[in-house]
């Protein structure tokens, strides 16, 4: 089976406050996505119902992943069912070190799996190999999760768990904001070195720059709660010359 | 959030798994205290004189004081004639080995994972197991005494060591201290001793297991340890009790000396039954421990985390008496369901150059109240004291109080003193983010609450760390916010 | 306590003959209290370093058949706050100052004068507000002061009236012989309403003793806004016993500033209520303290609601063998959600002698709340000492600087910007000892 998500006239909204009005998108393995748009046009809000925030309420619409109604999960169910968000404001959660953060959720992932505990050992070689695909420090794993982390290695820290847990859809909310030109470049390498033809990708952004380095198949304008266009790569560039003015 | 209140209600459930009793014959003393049960005591232990003496002008004492009510809780009136003053499993007495103690107590022990048999253990911690009004068994006590360090139960070292009990009981917790210590000086029936001698450092932890298992008794036991110049101790202590429906009584005293650059370390994991949801039973456990850095550069250092109890009063603290010494406090205490604590240290600095830190981490769910109440004084003569305290309360579910109380008496001008103070709950946004990466919400408490209670587990040494990370989760059991 | 008892049940007719039936009608009921439960017990939990009992012991006269104090305060205070347009009263004693020949500048509607005469010219409204907040029943000291109670202040703003110029009112202690001031106020700021009131205290004679015993009742109704400053100038050998009560309703806004310059002994309470959603309370308080002056500030703001903030602030200078006593609670009651509270308390002991006793709580009963306190006591940061030092500075006017910069964070919670100058100039001249008595409003020394 080719398809992976398939969304059809998804409405969803936020203390009563209707954001999305009406998507309809499919995303097939191995392929690569590009949301765009305006602020406020309701990327960040598409990227949270996927992954089941609950602060959002779906009015209406249905979102078929690997087959089953994803709604109806919860939202670890829909970790384990290989879905992932990069954040775009990582929350920091002082005292839990990211070693003791990243093994419980690697181990709720195999037992739902129907696998064993993965042994210490192995569990740090992993990590030891992941860490290395985003250059992140050894010192930032030792500590408390995205305490005391900058913006860039807030960001660095998601794309290694996007490594570490191995998802079938990542979605990455943002994740070229706040980055220098540097960090950008390992964050996209990271994402490339984690592409495979089994998975895909959503990337969503406010600029073409981050398609520079992560090559879209498909891009999409978000306006308004609607996807009003869809094209190819090219259709970025176009956007970065003509902003989004036209259209409206 | 009606998730996370499901999850609340689920963690909230946990059951207390060390409440069954023990069946062992046992022998009591009838109800109620007088100055005849005080000389009985006196007498099933034959204590020298002086020691008699001693319980006698604590109970006469302890008749002219009332129970005190300032605590922030909410408390019957304990009808202190009502309660048993001396339990204790027969058979006991000049103990020579371990065959010799009644197999259903090791038994117990075994089931409360306490080693007794010292061959099998490899955690290297000496242990004395103290059940109901007794000591029953002190290990590795041979090992121990060829560095010159004396373990053993307090009957004992009254017997053996009069000199060093003559001198030190009662130096740094004087029966007048207060109520519960007043009577537990009168009617205390056993304990532990420790002696470091000058330049030892112990090479294992020292660890006192208490359980009462006896119905309607109280539980009075002293500890004290000694802690000569430039030597080391780190002591453990644990204590669970069954599930009763009446409410039984723990008044302990637990005194430290620590003189000229000794280090004592004390942890607690206390762990007495907490009631059940409904409020009924549970411990009521009001003890007073002080420790007096006597020395120069000497330092006590309390570490408890606090999960049990149906109610709490208890204030480890310090007297810093020598120069440039040190003291710590490092406490987690949870209530949850109907359990009440009121906790926290006092900190005298009387010494120069003297420094405390307190770090307590409250957690309330379900309909309890917990509360940190601090005293930090410094005294005229406490050149360049310093003191910093951190309070955080974390609150889980909208019908629990976090309360906190820090009291401050500053009369020197070269002093420091500083207290910080916050109040919070899980932030949804920490739990959605587990969820996210596949931790279910459940784990996400207990991750998020660990890691907030983690600068103080990281004091306690390494078995007990990890036991007390368990219990963290079991009492918690239930109550996500 | 017992002389006050006797005193009462030989002088009941005398204190009472002269006011309205309104302000009579409770002195029985607080004479009940009073008989049981005295004064608060001294080492009581909230009365650890006051004794009121001892404070009110020696023999103190007070004024029950109103005898004329010889002074005319419209002449003694020519300069109040300069740049500062006021509204200015007086209060001798515990009498409200009446003068015919004041210009009023107060819209319609408002009143601004005599306890006594409020009670007689609209009795009912002022028994629907007069001793609501301040029970007698709970509090010992209320019940003395509504026993006593013979003349005071009182603030009326009805609905919708903004007063724009701020109202200062100064309470004179003047007297040959020891002396006990009771005096009461009572403000009411209707729905809507807006007003500001700085009220300072000054000591007149220097000799004797004097008590004074306030009890302050302000009602701050919905989305109506109040501004209360305090200012304490008073002598060594004066006492001040005050409690300030405030009810807040929804969506109101009120500051509270007090500031302890020169004084006695000073107890003030405040208990602060937030009864309805959205209401906002900011209190401060100063006290710079030297020789033997003690200040004990005890605060209760009670969160009853949700969605209301509290921010307090507290600092205190110490000097000499100056006393310092702080105890704030803060209660936020069950389903109080969303509740901001912040308190601090900062202190600086500037000598060996002097003593700061500081408990500040809190009392959490709800969970989704955001509050905090902080309390550090210390000492002059010696790096910013040592650097002002070295750019020239000589160490005295360094420390002096820093204790200036200490309070200016409390200076600056002051909503009206001439008193805000003033008390800059005050403290400053406080800090170098410039600071006799009243010198901020007296133009003639006596």
């Amino acid at each position: 089976m080719k398809n992976l998500l398939t969304i059809k006239n998804l409405h969803a909204s936020i203390n009563g406050k209707e954001i999305l009005k009406g998507i309809d998108l499919e995303v097939n393995k191995g392929e690569i996505h590009a949301i765009m748009g305006p602020n406020g046009s309701g990327k960040s809000t598409l990227a949270s119902v996927l992954v089941g925030h609950p602060a959002f309420e779906v009015m209406q619409g249905e979102v078929l992943y690997k087959g089953k109604d994803l709604l109806e999960l919860s939202a670890e169910e829909r970790s384990w069912e290989g879905l992932f968000l990069s954040f775009q404001y990582p929350v920091e959660i002082p005292g839990v070190s990211m070693v003791n953060f990243m093994r419980t959720a690697i181990n709720e992932q195999r037992k739902y799996k129907g696998l064993e505990p993965v042994s210490a050992t192995d569990f740090l070689k992993l990590m030891r190999e992941k860490r290395a695909i985003v250059e992140l420090d050894s010192k930032l794993a030792n500590r408390a999760v995205n305490e005391g982390f900058s913006g860039g290695e807030k960001k660095r820290n998601e794309i290694f768990q996007m490594a570490m847990l191995e998802p079938s859809l990542a979605i990455l909310d943002e994740t070229d904001s706040g980055l220098d030109i540097d960090a950008l470049r390992i964050v996209a390498k990271g994402v490339n070195a984690l592409r495979t033809s089994e998975n895909a990708c959503l990337v969503i952004t406010h600029y073409q720059r981050l398609l520079d380095y992560i090559k879209p198949d498909k891009v999409h304008v978000l306006h308004n709660g609607k996807i009003v266009k869809s094209g190819g790569a090219e259709l970025a560039h176009e956007l970065e010359e003509k902003g989004y003015d036209w259209l409206k | 959030m009606d998730d996370s209140n499901k999850i609340l209600d689920q963690v909230t459930t946990g059951e207390y798994k060390y409440g069954f009793s023990t069946d062992v014959e046992t022998e009591y003393f009838p109800k109620g205290v007088n100055e005849d049960i005080v000389k009985a005591i006196s007498a099933k232990k034959n204590e020298p004189e002086w020691m008699l003496e001693f319980r006698l002008k604590a109970f006469r004492y302890w008749q002219t004081l009332e129970m005190p009510q300032w605590a922030h809780l909410k408390m019957p009136e304990i009808d202190f004639q009502d309660i048993i003053y001396y339990a204790a499993p027969k058979k006991k007495g000049g103990l020579k080995s371990l065959d010799e103690v009644d197999p259903e107590l090791l038994a117990t022990f075994a089931k409360l994972g306490i080693p007794l048999h010292e061959q099998k253990i490899f955690s290297g911690i000496a242990v004395d197991a103290v059940i109901d009004s007794v000591s029953i068994k002190t290990t590795f006590k041979e090992s121990l005494a060829e560095k010159g360090i004396i373990f053993c139960s307090f009957s004992e070292a009254v017997e053996h060591h009069p000199d060093l009990i003559k001198k030190y009981m009662g130096s740094v917790v004087p029966y007048k201290d207060n109520f519960y210590a007043a009577l537990n000086s009168a009617v205390f029936s056993d304990g532990s001793f420790v002696y470091i001698p000058k330049g030892v450092r112990c090479p294992m932890e020292l660890s006192t297991y208490f359980r009462i298992n006896a119905i309607n008794t109280g539980q009075f036991e002293r500890t004290l340890i000694v802690a000569d110049d430039d030597s080391y101790v780190s002591y453990l202590e644990g204590c669970t009790a069954p599930m009763r429906d009446e409410n039984q009584l723990h008044a302990a005293i637990v005194e430290i000396v620590a003189m000229d650059r000794a280090e004592v370390k004390y942890s607690t994991v206390q762990n007495w039954y907490p009631g059940n949801k409904q409020g009924k039973g549970g411990v009521y456990n009001f003890v007073t421990k002080r420790g007096i850095c006597k020395g120069e550069s000497s330092k006590i250092s309390w570490t408890q985390v606090e999960t049990g109890s149906a109610i709490t009063w208890k204030y480890p603290s310090c007297i810093l008496k020598g120069d440039n010494s040190v003291g710590e406090f490092y406490s987690v205490a949870v209530t949850n369901n109907h359990q009440q604590a009121d906790t926290g240290t006092k900190m005298i600095h009387i010494g120069k150059n003297t420094k405390s830190r307190i770090v307590s981490k409250g957690i309330s769910a379900g309909l309890s109240h917990n509360s940190y109440r601090g005293l930090v004084r410094v005294m005229k003569g406490a050149e360049g004291a310093r003191n910093h305290s951190q309070c955080d309360s974390l609150l889980l579910g909208d019908r629990c109080g976090a309360h906190t109380f820090p009291y401050m008496d500053i009369h020197n001008e070269t002093a420091v003193v500083e207290h910080e103070a916050t109040t919070s709950k899980i932030s949804e946004d920490q739990v959605f983010y587990c969820n996210q990466r596949g931790i279910s919400p459940e784990d996400a408490v207990g991750l998020i609450v660990n890691g907030y209670a983690k600068e103080v587990l990281n004091k306690l040494p390494m078995e007990f760390a990890v036991e007390a990370q368990k219990l963290l989760q079991i009492s918690l059991e239930g109550s996500v916010g | 306590m017992q002389q006050y008892i006797d005193f009462f049940l030989t002088y009941q007719e005398a204190i009472s003959k002269p006011c309205a039936a309104a302000l009579n009608a409770p002195r029985q009921l607080a004479f009940e209290v009073f008989k049981e439960i005295g004064f608060p017990k001294f080492n009581s939990e909230e009365y650890q370093h006051t004794d009121i009992s001892s404070l009110l012991e020696s023999d103190l006269g007070l004024n029950i058949n109103n005898l004329k104090i010889p002074i005319n305060p419209y002449e003694v205070f020519k300069c109040d706050v300069p740049n500062l347009s006021t509204n200015l009263y007086f209060m001798v004693n515990e009498r409200f100052y009446a003068q015919e020949e004041v210009k009023l500048s107060l819209p319609q509607g408002v009143f601004s004068g005599s306890l006594n005469t409020f009670a007689e010219q609209y009795p009912s409204i002022f028994s629907k507000y007069y001793g609501q907040l301040a029970k007698s029943d709970k509090d010992g000291l209320v019940a003395f002061n509504t026993l006593f109670a013979q003349d005071g202040y009182v603030l009326y703003v009805p609905k919708n009236v903004v007063v724009e110029q701020a109202i200062q009112l100064v309470n004179v202690l003047r007297g040959d012989t020891d002396t006990l001031a009771n005096r009461r106020l009572l403000i009411i700021i209707e729905e809507g309403a807006q007003a500001k009131l700085l009220a300072c205290d000054h000591t007149f004679d220097e000799k004797p003793k004097f008590v004074a015993s306030q009890v302050c009742e302000i009602f701050v109704a919905k989305n109506a806004l109040f501004d209360y400053y305090e200012l304490e100038e008073s002598s060594e050998n004066t006492v001040r016993l005050s409690s300030t009560f405030v009810k807040q309703e929804a969506s109101s806004n009120v500051v509270c500033n007090t500031i302890t310059l020169l004084n006695g002994v000073t107890r003030n309470n405040y208990h602060i209520s937030l009864d309805g959603e959205h209401a906002e309370t900011h209190l401060y308080g100063m006290a710079i303290a030297d020789k033997k002056q003690k200040v004990d500030n005890h605060t209760n703001i009670a969160h009853n609601v949700p969605n209301c903030l509290s921010n307090e602030l507290f600092k205190y200078v110490l000097d000499d063998q100056a006393v310092g006593a702080f105890s704030g609670r803060i209660l936020v009651a069950i389903d109080a959600q969303k509740t901001l509270a912040y308190q601090n308390n900062r202190n600086l002991c500037a000598s060996r002698e002097c003593r700061m006793f500081a408990k500040p709580q809190l009392e959490i009963y709800a969970d989704d709340v955001k509050c905090s306190h902080g309390l550090t006591t210390g000492q002059l940061d010696e790096t910013a000492l040592f650097y002002m030092r070295s750019r020239g500075i000589s160490e005295e006017e360094a420390r002096m600087l820093l204790k200036f910069a200490f309070t200016h964070d409390v200076i600056e919670g002051i909503r009206l910007e001439a008193l805000r100058d003033r008390l800059k100039l005050l403290v400053e001249k406080r800090f170098r000892g410039e600071l006799m008595k009243c010198a901020g409003c007296c133009s003639n020394d006596k």
